[in-house]
Formats: C-alpha cells, structure tokens, sequence
C-alpha cells in the first residue's frame, strides 16, 4: 500500500500537441492517501481511462510523474508496479478454474502454494464464490464473471492500489446494488487504496470516500459525497451530480446583488470577488417550491412528471429552464406559478466556479 | 392507430418466453414494458417487430392481422440497445436510408432528414461517419432513422442503457416530445422502474414472460395488482414482511404494532403480505413516519440527493430511501420509521387486497 | 395453431440436388464399381467384398497408407506450430499488417500443379536455383529423383511453403480478436509470456485452429497433384502417397474394381479421422 502522488501531469494522444484541446489531460495534481476509497467521476471522454492508465503503467503520459510513496514509477510498466486492475468487462481465464484464476496473481509471482490457498479461500469467502472454487470460469454468468475478476484484483496482500475501470458495465441493473456494496465493504475489509472510475453518480457516491469530479481532462472538484451535492464548486459538478442537476439560471450582479430577469434572487451569503455583470445562480431543484404566498420568480410549467414518491416539475422562467422536485401538492402543465428558491441554498457562480460564501448562521 | 396483441405466446425448445399476453397499445402516448433482464420484454418485442414468429395467437396492427407478416412488410422501426447503424454509410445516409429503401423521392427525402437531423441536434455531424461519433450521437443517429420513416409503430428497446446517465436524462427528456403528435405507437423496454415514471404514459409490468399489470404508469404505481406487480415496480426493491390483522391493529412482531387506519380498516381479520416502498421507511420520525422499526445497518448507498439503507430486522432485509444524506454506520443498529398510511396489503395467493 | 414456415425447403432443395449430383451419384458410381469386376465393353462381373478383403490384405496398401500417414503427421507437426508462431511475430496493426497479410496469401493464390512444377524445376541438381546452390556451391549431394531423403524433404518443404499460410491466417485472425483488456490483466497479474501465450492466446485461438487442423488434416492426407508433379511417386516408390497409387491402379493399370474399392476405405479412413479430431478437441469445451 502506497501514497500516490501525480505531479504536473499532461497526456496528449497525438505526437506533437500544439493546443490544450490536443491534451486528452490537461494539467493533473492530485495525492491518493494511502488506504482510501476514491472515485473518479465523469463523463464519456473527460480523461478518466487516460488518467487510469498512466496510473496503471498501460500508458506513459507525455509530462509529468507519479509517484507511488515518492519514488518515482512514471517509466515503469504495470508489472512492476504492484498494482492490481479491474477491467469494464470481465476479464477470466477461460481454460482455468475459478480457484486457479483466483491463484494466478500469486502463482505468477512464485509465492508458496499454502500462502495461495489461505488468500484464495479468504477471497472467495468475502466475494461469496467459495461453492463455485472447482467450477471452470468460462461457465460463470457475467456477474460471477466479474466477481472473479475483482477477486484477483484483490488477492495480493501487498498491492500499492487497486482500480476499477467501470466494472458495474456488464451487470444486470437489479444486481448492480448488490456488487457495489460488496465492494464497498471489501474496501472496509481489505484496507488497500482502490481508485474507482466511472460515470455513474450513484457508484461513484457509495463508493468513495473523496470524489474526484473530472471534465474535459480536467480536475473540477475533489470532496465527500455531501460536499459534492451540497456546495458544488463549479457548476458542471452541480449539474452532473444529482438528477435532475443543479439549475444553473443567468443573472446580472449589480452592486453585489444577483439580479434574474430583473428580479433580485436572495444569495446565501456575500458574493466573493465579483464584479458588476453577468454571472449565474445555481439552486438545486430540491430548493426550489411554489410560492404559496405569490412572491417568488414567476413562472409557467412545462411539464410535471409524477415519479411516484415526488413530483418533478419543468417550468420556464424568464426564459430558462428550471426544475423542481416536489413532495406532495404540484401544479399542471400550463400553469402559471410563481417559484421559491431557498436562500441557504442558493449560490453565485461566475464563469462557472462558485463565487458566494454562506452567511454566518444560516 | 392501435397495436394489439391477442393471447399472443412464443416458446423456444419447450422453455416459454412469452406467455399467452393480450395487450391493446394505443398512440399518443408512451407505452413502457417494465421488467428486470430476462423477463421477456425483448421477447415481446421481437414478436411485436416480426422478427420471430409466433407460437400462437395474433397481432393487429392498425387493424390488420399482421401476424404472418415479416418485419419488412410491417412499416414499423426499432432501435436497439447497442448503436446500430451502417457503419460505411455518413450520417445522412443513415437517416435517409428507410426512406430510400421505401422509395421516396430524392427532393423529399433532403427535407425529411433535415427535420429528424434537427429535431436530434445532427446537424453539424450529417457528414461523419458513425465510428466519429460520441455513443449519444450514435444512438441519436438510430432514433432520426426510426423516426424519419413515419412507421405504424416504433420499437425501443432500451436504447439509453448502454448511454452515461447524463445523457441518459437528457435524451429521456427529448424522447416523449420527438414521438408526440407522429401516430406511431411507441413501445419502450427497459429495466428501470423510475425511468417508466419519467416516461409516464402506460406501463405494462413483466415477470417471467407474463405481463402482470398493465395501465397508466402512475396509477399502477400507486396501486399494484398482486405482489409481483408490487416487487416488478420497486428499485431499490420493496419491503415485504408477513403481518397480522387482529381487529384494529396491524401486527409485524411482538414490538411493532400499530392501528389500522385507511382501506386496510375493511380487511377481515388474518395474515396478510405486507409491502412498503423504501421511501416510506424513513431514518427520522416525523409525524406521518410514526412506527419503529429497529434494525442493523447492513449497507448504505447515496445517489447524489439520496440515500438508502438496507437493514437486517429479524433475519430480514429491509430497504429505507431518504431525501439528503443521512450518517448511517454499517454494522451498527439504527432506528427506522415506517409510514402506516402507504402500506399495501396483499392476501396469502399474493392478490392486493388493501 | 401452427405458424412454422413451410416454405422453408424450397430455398433447401436447389441445395440437396446439388449434392446429389455432384456427390451422392458419383459416389454411387465408385460403390457400383467396387463391387463388380469389369473387362471393359460395359461387361460386369460380381465380385462382392473381394476387392475391399484383397485391398485390406495388400501390402502394398499398407505401404502406401503408411507413407500417407507420415506425410500427414510432418505436415501438422510442422506447419501448425509454425503457423501459430508466424501469426504471433506478425504485427497486430499499423502500415505493415496489409503487406504482410498479402505477402502471406502470395503461395495459395498459385495452382497445385504450377507449385509442383515451379518446386521441380526449383530442385534441378543442374539447373535448379536450389538444386545448383546446394550441390555446387555448397557442395552438398542432392538429387531427389535419385535420393529418396531428399525426395521426403523437397515434398514436406514443399507443403509447408504451400499451405502454412492458411495456418498464418486463421491463427492471426484467432489473435486480432482478443480484447485488449486481456493483456493488460494478464500484465499487471504479473503473467510470463508462455503463461500469456498458454492462458489467453491458445484457448481464445482455439476455435480457429480446430478448423486448421481439421483443413490441414483433409488437404495432406488427400494431397495428390503437388507431390504427384514434383516426384512422381518416386525415386522407385518411396513418396508414392495413397493418392498417387490410387491413380496408379485406377488409370495406369485400369483395375477400376479395386481402384474403386480402395477409394472407400480411403474414403472412410478419413471421414473417421476428421471426426476423431474434431471430437477430442472439442471434447473439453461442455465440461463444467
């Protein structure tokens, strides 16, 4: 187990980049403590693999180090890393057994054959194969598949780290809860450092402990879960995390009030470093009701969708979108109304990153 | 225009797939098939594209018997889970393929494929072949070509799985808006209860080949017709437990005990299925939330704006779904709180009963 | 109600009448022969399983069937491995996996009898390129009307350089399908590359090279134009394989009973052993 450290890192697929839109990773600086559960969060094409595989050793990145406890393994290829790797599919061998395919790791590196067994029996326990050891693994179902994959991710005592590169892919939606809780509490059992990718919120929030939020090979944000939904420092963060996201409504600032459509919209607190024009104001559709007195922002609804336990509304106001999440009483589609935003929760962003402080005492 | 299926069934080696299912699906709105993988949905679909044969019964679509027709003479569209397109042929070519095949006029087809390309945001990519595409534009590409054809019926089979979840939403959101007003009769599979509820229109709910539920999404939601309807329409899946009615209380175990209270009052007293969604197990009490439920934390799970917990209370799992997060330690015994009023009772065969 | 659609066998029957004619009856025609003695103008005698017991006896047969046997057994032997190890050397992409692709299918683009003459000629103790090289450069004695070693080796090279391609093709076809996620794993679980080669490339391979075995299998043990060009049968009958003596007895000496009793045998020798192979390696594959 080791600290990973990435220090001015940049990745570029083509030889000769001449702009930052040529850089697949753009400027990386980032420490994995030791034994932590991290996520890398993002959507298809922000540099999440890239960043996986430069950690892995599969890749080489074109500037920058890393370092595993401050030595310097940038050069080194994945099999001198001591590192362990969980693909999106699964990857078994086919010819071997599911004992023999949790003993490879091992075996390849010479360890003793009583030491093999003691591992393998302890994994298989904890990922709940231990009945399939003597079946062929060619003849698992994918779930099992994967199971198996994770399993010889986890048999080495002395990995530095171990990732996941999206390995829920495969499984069937009504099993997925069931293996990301499994490896939940396996990264409770075991200790060692996992770093695990993906672009599903939902994975990415039970997993870990500290979220790295990323977006065209770029790092945006890095917190715990409620940091991420709660403050979001940027607003791609707000809007990628939480569905529906965070809306993010245009508004002038004015002599340090936000102003949407005219209409002042109370900030939690002092906007920070602003000057006068445009900027944005996000508010989680959480924090945003009807007015039942007619204050509040007015609006039309576009449409409500009744998803059982609330109600999500669409309504336009001011000539953008905003959503809303209402428990109970909701107006039609059509409807005139007038919206709520909660002050606490309600922030300036400009040019994307957040630019209010809360208030002492709210 | 109507899409209907009689005592519709298809087997495969003796193992039946679809089991004698009768549905009338109209248009104007979306129909959902809603079951977990393996439940027959694309089974059905297959049948209801012509693209397997029936064992028995019939479909009429529009009011003729299509049964022994194949796809090809049936004027409807799929799109796929994965991104099908024609791999060699540009973006314009792919949309405009359907039409060429049925023969439309070459002055017509360039305004019919910029209407879809608009529609899906294609535009600037008209050019490019599929492999430069993103997976959302890849799948956008598929559903211009479906509905650029102006089919009797369109079929999609969960054509956002295989899409990150951002994209999910966004194009979930356009889905209902790019089929309204065209008369084709939409199927939608998928395998995920709130995506139907987002979908809205009708669901029909699928266990093992048999549809065993089918109305209007929000209503079957809120008033299941047996116990496997219940379960089919639950993620994370729903409560059940064995309780008793003895006059007017309800009786879960010797420390959970409550009084009867809305249509459960008119049961007669015996044993009953209980079923409670995971939102009405809340981790606070509050003044609707008013039963105890003591229990081990087994795992917790957050999605952005909620979270959920599954504990173990008395050898059973249970499930509870909050709005925020809640510090739940695993391991550890928590206090729940479950709300009497949104409790759904089902008699011994599993029929609902209250 | 029954819907299974019965038109079905007319798309078939074009199909089962091609078979028919171009192998069931002539097949029937050879099962005539074998059966009768004939002394030509369409006179025929009974003769019942006297021709397959006198074939069955002959050591000629015997001799014959066992220098097939042994072409067929250094022919897999061979140009499998060799075959797999081509097709591992060979670049998995960039601008060299055409030209060495083509260059690849180059030898089994040219007929069977251009190969044997091209190797005849090739061989020519005076004139030959090799068969000059070696004897007079080399100063190495080769003649393979004369030797029959040299024969052997001039007729399995021959093969090796003829068909080794399609091995080449299939396994690499076999190798260009494996996800690139297999290596990575296999590298970070620390696996050698023998255990890379034993664990993933071999079993994802194995499909393919069931079909190559079983081609390689067929087309040796049938082989009969190449070695018949190159050698003749000889020197005397040392390479003279169970095809070539088939045609001998067939039309050099016009036993047509005979010749048509020992083409079932041969027949059913190596319909048995295509079964023989494809059984024991596919044998493993519903084991759980």
């Amino acid at each position: 187990m080791a600290q990973i450290k990435l220090s001015n890192l940049r990745h570029s697929y083509s030889p000769n980049p001449s702009s930052d839109a040529d850089y697949a990773l753009k400027k990386i600086d980032l420490t994995w403590d030791n034994g932590g559960a991290y996520a890398l969060l993002g959507p298809s094409g922000c540099g999440k693999s890239t960043l996986l595989n430069i950690i892995s050793g599969l890749l080489v990145p074109s500037e920058g180090k890393i370092l595993f406890d401050d030595q310097d393994v940038t050069e080194l290829p994945p099999a001198k890393r001591n590192i362990a790797q969980v693909f999106q599919f699964p990857v078994i061998y086919d010819t071997m057994t599911v004992y023999d395919n949790l003993a490879f790791p091992l075996r390849n590196r010479g360890r003793d054959e009583d030491i093999v067994k003691r591992r393998v029996t302890s994994i298989a326990e904890m990922l709940e194969v231990t009945e399939m050891l003597s079946t062929r693994a060619a003849n698992l179902s994918p779930d099992n598949k994967q199971k198996i994959s994770m399993g010889r991710g986890l048999v080495r005592e002395d990995v530095n780290v171990v990732m996941f590169d999206e390995p829920l892919t495969v499984i069937d939606p009504h099993l997925k809860w069931k293996l990301r809780s499994k490896l939940k509490e396996l990264h409770q059992r075991v200790k060692a450092t996992m770093i695990y990718v993906t672009h599903d919120q939902t994975e990415a929030l039970t997993f870990a402990d500290q979220v790295v939020v990323m977006q065209d090979g770029e790092v945006v944000q890095i917190g715990t879960p409620v940091e991420l939904f709660e403050r979001p420092a940027h607003t791609f963060v707000g809007h990628f995390i939480g569905s529906p996201g965070m809306n993010v409504l245009p508004c002038e600032v004015q002599g340090g009030g936000a102003f949407f459509g005219g209409e002042q919209v109370d900030l939690e607190g002092p906007a920070t470093g602003v000057v006068d024009g445009s900027a944005e104001v996000g508010i989680r559709p959480e924090f945003v009701s009807v007015s039942q007195n007619g204050d509040g922002v007015e609006a039309h609804v576009r449409k409500v969708s009744d998803i059982g336990r609330h109600k999500v509304v669409e309504a336009i106001a001011h000539g953008s979108r905003v959503h809303a999440i209402l428990d109970g009483e909701a107006p039609n589609a059509g409807d005139a109304v007038k919206l709520e935003f909660k002050q606490s929760q309600t922030r300036l962003y400009k040019d994307g990153w957040l630019a209010s402080t809360q208030a002492e005492g709210v | 225009m109507t899409l209907e299926l009689k005592n519709v069934c298809k087997r495969v080696q003796g193992i039946t797939h679809v089991k004698n299912t009768s549905l009338t699906l109209e248009t104007g709105q979306f129909n959902v098939l809603l079951g977990e993988t393996g439940s027959g949905k694309t089974s059905l679909i297959k049948l209801m594209a012509g693209l397997d044969s029936l064992a028995s019964g019939q479909i009429i679509l529009n009011g003729k018997d299509v049964s022994n027709l194949s796809a090809q003479k049936r004027n409807i569209s799929l799109v796929h889970q994965f991104f099908v397109n024609y791999p060699h042929m540009s973006v314009y070519d792919n949309i405009a393929s359907p039409l060429k095949v049925s023969g439309v006029a070459k002055s017509e087809i360039a305004g019919r494929v910029e209407e879809a390309a608009n529609i899906l945001k294609l535009k600037p990519y008209l050019n490019r072949k599929p492999h430069e595409l993103s997976g959302g534009q890849q799948q956008r590409t598929a559903l211009a070509r479906a509905i650029v054809k102006e089919s009797d019926a369109v079929f999609l089979d969960e054509p956002l799985a295989n899409l990150d979840y951002k994209l999910r939403e966004e194009l979930r959101d356009q889905l209902p808006e790019l089929f309204a007003g065209r008369g084709a009769v939409v199927v939608y599979a998928t395998s995920e209860p709130e995506e139907a509820l987002l979908l809205g229109g009708r669901t029909a709910l699928m266990t093992d080949g048999n549809v065993v539920q089918f109305g209007p999404t929000a209503d079957i939601y809120r008033k299941p017709r047996d116990l496997d309807a219940a379960k089919v329409f639950s993620n994370p899946p729903i409560n059940t437990a064995k309780v008793t009615k003895q006059g007017d209380t309800v009786i879960l175990n010797d420390a959970t005990r409550w009084a009867v209270s809305g249509a459960a009052a008119g049961l007669s007293d015996g044993v009953y299925t209980l079923a409670i969604r995971p939102n009405h197990v809340m981790p606070v009490e509050t003044p609707e939330n008013s039963v105890r439920l003591e229990g081990n934390v087994l795992v917790t799970e957050l999605s952005g704006s909620e979270s959920s917990a599954h504990f173990d209370m008395d050898g059973q799992s249970w499930v509870s779904l909050a709005p925020g997060v809640h510090p739940y330690f695993v391991g550890e015994v928590h206090t729940f709180y479950l709300d009497p009023s949104h409790c759904f009772f089902f008699a011994p065969d599993g029929q609902f009963a209250a | 109600m029954k819907t299974q659609n019965q038109r079905a066998w007319i798309f078939v029957l074009p199909v089962l009448l091609l078979v028919a004619f171009n192998a069931l009856i002539p097949m029937m025609t050879v099962v005539n022969y074998s059966v009768q003695e004939t002394f030509g103008d369409n006179l025929f005698f009974w003769q019942g399983l006297d021709w397959f017991e006198q074939i069955l006896r002959s050591d000629r047969f015997h001799a014959a069937l066992g220098r097939q046997f042994f072409f067929t057994f250094m022919i897999l032997i061979i140009e499998v491995p060799l075959g797999i190890a081509i097709a591992l050397a060979m670049p998995k992409q960039g601008p060299w996996v055409p030209i060495c692709l083509v260059t690849m299918a180059l030898p089994m683009l040219i007929p069977w009898n251009v190969v044997g003459a091209m190797w005849n000629i090739f061989t020519l103790p005076d004139i030959g390129l090799l068969g000059y090289f070696l004897n007079h450069t080399l100063g190495i004695s080769y003649d393979m009307t004369q030797d029959p070693v040299a024969a052997w080796v001039t007729i399995i090279i021959m093969d090796v350089w003829h068909w080794t391609s399609l091995v080449v093709l299939l396994a690499y076809a076999g190798l260009v399908s494996i996800p690139n996620a297999y290596y990575q794993a296999a590298e970070i679980d620390g696996a050698s590359n023998l255990a890379i080669f034993r664990f993933i490339q071999l079993p994802k391979m194995k499909t393919v090279l069931t079909i190559a075995v079983l081609l390689r299998f067929m087309d040796s043990f049938n082989i009969y134009t190449e070695p018949f060009v190159l050698t003749g049968g000889g020197p005397g009958n040392s390479t003279t394989l169970l095809s070539i003596d088939l045609v001998k007895i067939a039309l050099g000496q016009f036993d047509l009973g005979p010749a048509a009793a020992m083409s079932l045998i041969y027949f059913a020798i190596t319909l048995f052993a295509s079964w023989l192979f494809y059984t024991l390696m596919t044998m493993n594959d519903n084991k759980s």
